[in-house]
């Protein structure tokens, strides 16, 4: 199996503006489906926290033609799955099932996306069972911290300063026409995306995909602008307790550079140097490994189609977080400092190309790299380029990119763990 | 030597067991060493040990000294890791399968030439002591030690494979080497390898690394036999929190059983397809009778099930998130009237085909990746034989609505099983 490019992924434009892509391999007997509405968290009020992502969740509660169990029953029954996710400008939906069985879960993909009925006794069970998650969350160091790293990194009015699962406040105001209204008004074909991998042939899947959606009706949410990030100019720190905990958790970080930014891959292999590569790159060898500080810490880049974040990430003896700190700070100030030798470079560079086979492997491999290729407008032939945009990077965009981006004394900072001893 | 198409099983002259799988459909190949080694071969003062051991193969030899192994893998665009278990402790490398044989080199020379410098060994304590807290954040971790401890009073399957906190506290470089020098030999491990490359070049390119490393005597053996349970047993825990969780296990046959399968029918009955495997499937269970009985009456907010293939008899798990308006005692008053009519009356014929194709699914999926097939045949081959798991569809298929009656009445009793409660102490 080759690299996907142009000649082996069909991209096909439905009249109401959805965007189908089907790459086939016939080496194995299932078949994935991924995809994506441009409705989110984005499009719902802050004391809202919480709708697009329980909108979502309750699709699968019941149709018009289907109830709860029955949706379930006749998946389950084939070893399939299918799922919805509200995320902050995406709500992803997805499947995964034998090839015989397409057919059935698509059918079902379509009726809980196009037919949803939200009924009153599954939207409060839904209801319950998040009000449970968000009592264990408060008890949780690292989603804890997390929370509190998003909270300081970004202004209020930004969305990506709110839990996408909300908060107990929030979830426990929202109703059922909340839902129906969230719905009714951004869910629709237009600039939805279907990517289609497996066992199928691409002419039959496509005609399977517009008997689908080929008559939903194309509307979506008229977004405003994202507010302005501005930049970090001073260290925000919050620090949660949590009783009876022996581990702390901390996520140190900024807003970073959207998918689209001109040097977003030059983040990527920054970020590979500073906490990915071998076992979790700079921050692995030298927070975990030569002081034993953490169990781990590492790095993470999310891009995305705004301002998503840049982290650290770690956890760490409670009596280490301030030494643990101090090391991560070293770290970013030396990654900007000094330029990384080229064979540090070249390591680094050799790992992001020759994983690609390796991220290729499975189908659902290939339809999140296709997915990702038509979210940002990347280009059929993309994959196929990949290896030459990254090899043309130099040490010089690595540290340039970090001065932008990074800040060993102005940053985000969450810590989540046991009271001061 | 079993060969067939693409396919080797052997033995090399120093005992080292030796399985081989063409697969072309990617340009990829994945290498594993199994070694039958975990923590049940541990004991009180060593617990925690063979984990560790597995950490400090990470921390150099001569060739590769610290930090360049990984780096020489993640430079080829592979990924490296290893995993400590009740039964084994395995390490692999997927890569691009022109360069698989860096792998090797790093593997045969691990299994001999690790360090254990006594500086490592000591920063290592630190980071093997924050994975435990990391653990101990996690409530379902602290009811589920307590859990195991109670259904085992003598098999060290009652200990979790991080181990005691005392003992990492005390277990010294000495112990560390010594547990390494014990297990860590040809004759007490496994190779495994699949992907893209040809069978017969596969076997030279390990005889090449591998042959050469020299026997030794048989590992000791484990004599510890978990006596018969002669009574219901309940633990609670209570700790710091807000949220309240049931785990009930029973006693379970070993795969070697007949029974095995029909517990896995039941199982599936229960509470949906499991992973078959310790990393879990992908599978919800809404239509499974635990759902419906504890999470659809809001009774729970989760409910799943677990019997894992070990080399001795372990438990067939249930375990179970209360919902905020609820306690242990009322999912567990609902899930033991579940379980009342599992033995009363069989379960249905539709409920086995289910299944049955959930089975078959799961196998499709997973064989989509060569580092899946690999961790199949080497998992199977711990405590049976890589054709358990060739055979796993054709023998749940084998099972009868009566069969999974009989199980239930023999498992699913009081006497057979441990009850724990976590419950939450307000902050």
């Amino acid at each position: 199996m080759s690299i996907p490019g142009p000649e082996d992924i069909t991209r096909h434009e439905l009249p109401n503006r959805s965007v189908v892509l089907v790459r086939e391999n016939q080496n194995s007997p299932s078949v994935v489906i991924r995809g994506y509405l441009p409705v989110g968290a984005y499009d719902e009020q802050s004391e809202q926290a919480g709708l697009a992502a329980l909108t979502a969740s309750a699709l699968m509660r019941g149709t018009a033609n289907r109830a709860f169990e029955q949706i379930y029953e006749e998946l389950e029954s084939v070893g399939a799955s299918v799922g919805v996710s509200g995320g902050t400008h995406f709500t992803g939906f997805g499947t995964k099932s034998l090839v015989e069985d397409l057919p059935l879960v698509l059918d079902i993909l379509a009726d809980v996306l196009r037919h949803p009925v939200f009924p009153n006794d599954g939207v409060e069970k839904l209801r319950g069972q998040i009000l449970t998650d968000l009592e264990e969350r408060t008890h949780d160091t690292r989603r804890m911290a997390n929370l509190a790293f998003y909270e300081l990194a970004y202004p209020q009015e930004h969305p990506y300063s709110r839990s996408l699962t909300g908060y107990t406040e929030t979830i426990g105001e929202l109703s059922r026409e909340d839902l129906v209204d969230f719905y009714g008004r951004g869910y629709g074909a237009q600039e939805m995306v279907i990517i289609v991998v497996g066992a199928v042939e691409t002419a039959a899947a496509l005609a399977q995909i517009e008997a689908a959606f080929g008559d939903w009706a194309g509307h979506i949410y008229e977004r405003p602008p994202l507010p302005e990030v501005p930049r970090i100019t001073e260290v925000r720190e919050r620090t949660v307790v949590i009783p009876g905990k022996t581990q702390s958790d901390i996520v140190l970080g900024y807003p970073g550079p959207p998918r689209t930014a001109p040097d977003f891959l030059d983040a990527l292999v920054c970020n590979s140097i500073l906490g990915v590569f071998g076992l979790m790159g700079r921050l692995g060898d030298n927070v975990r490994d030569n002081q034993g500080l953490a169990y781990y810490s590492y790095s993470r880049l999310d891009g995305g189609p705004g301002p998503g974040p840049w982290r650290v990430i770690g956890g760490v003896n409670p009596t280490n977080v301030e030494p643990a700190l101090a090391s991560i700070r070293d770290e970013i100030r030396r990654i900007q400092e000094e330029l990384v030798s080229e064979d540090e470079l070249n390591d680094n560079k050799a790992f992001i190309t020759g994983s690609l086979p390796l991220r290729l492997e499975t189908n659902e491999g290939v339809a999140r790299s296709i997915l990702n290729i038509e979210r940002y407008n990347l280009g059929l032939d993309y994959l196929r380029r990949y290896a030459e945009l990254i090899k043309k990077i130099t040490a010089e965009q690595v540290r340039g990119v970090a001065n932008r981006w990074l800040d060993p004394d102005a940053y985000a900072l969450g810590i989540a763990g046991p009271p001061a001893s | 030597m079993n060969r067939t198409n693409g396919f080797i099983k052997t033995r090399l002259s120093n005992g080292m067991s030796v399985l081989i799988k063409e697969v072309h459909t990617a340009p990829v190949a994945s290498f594993w060493v199994w070694y039958r080694v975990g923590s049940r071969n541990e004991h009180t003062g060593i617990t925690g040990i063979s984990h560790w051991v597995e950490h400090m193969l990470f921390k150099g030899t001569n060739t590769f000294p610290k930090g360049t192994a990984e780096k020489a893998i993640a430079r080829e665009g592979g990924v490296f890791n290893g995993m400590t278990w009740y039964d084994f402790t395995t390490y692999f490398a997927t890569l691009p399968a022109a360069r698989i044989e860096l792998a090797l080199h790093i593997e045969s020379d691990r299994m001999v030439n690790a360090l254990f410098d006594p500086d490592e060994v000591a920063a290592e304590r630190n980071v093997i002591i924050s994975e435990r807290q990391g653990a101990e954040n996690d409530p379902e971790f602290l009811l589920s030690e307590e859990v195991m401890a109670g259904a085992f009073r003598v098999h060290t399957y009652g200990i979790d494979t991080i181990g005691h906190m005392c003992d990492l506290e005390t277990m010294t470089r000495d112990q560390l080497y010594a547990h390494y020098d014990t297990y860590y030999a040809p004759n007490n491990a496994l190779a495994v390898a699949v992907g893209d490359f040809k069978a017969d070049e596969m076997l030279q390119m390990i005889e090449r690394h591998f042959g050469a490393i020299a026997g030794k005597p048989d590992a000791p053996p484990v004599s510890a036999c978990e006596p018969q349970q002669k009574g219901e047993r309940r633990v609670i825990v209570e700790e710091q929190g807000n949220v309240a969780y049931l785990k009930v296990v029973f006693r379970a046959p070993t795969v070697h059983e007949p029974d095995f399968f029909a517990v896995t029918a039941l199982d599936a009955a229960l509470t949906g397809a499991s992973g078959m495997t310790f990393f879990g499937g992908g599978l919800t269970n809404k239509s499974s009778r635990l759902y419906k009985a504890l999470v659809e009456t809001e009774l729970a907010t989760s409910i799943s099930g677990t019997l894992i293939p070990t080399v001795d008899p372990f438990v067939y798990s249930l375990s179970a998130t209360v919902r905020g308006d609820h306690t242990p005692a009322e999912v567990e008053e609902a899930l033991e009237a579940e379980l009342t009519r599992v033995v009363e009356e069989p379960v249905t014929e539709q409920e086995l085909f289910k299944a049955i194709k959930q089975a078959k699914a799961q196998f499709a999926y997973s064989s989509e990746s060569v580092t899946g097939q690999a961790l199949w045949i080497g998992f199977s081959e711990i405590f049976a034989d890589y054709t358990w798991s060739e055979k796993y569809v054709e023998n749940l298929s084998a099972v009868t609505v009566d069969d999974v009656q009989r199980v239930a009445q023999k498992y699913l009793r009081r006497s057979n099983r441990t009850v724990g409660w976590y419950v939450p102490q307000g902050t």
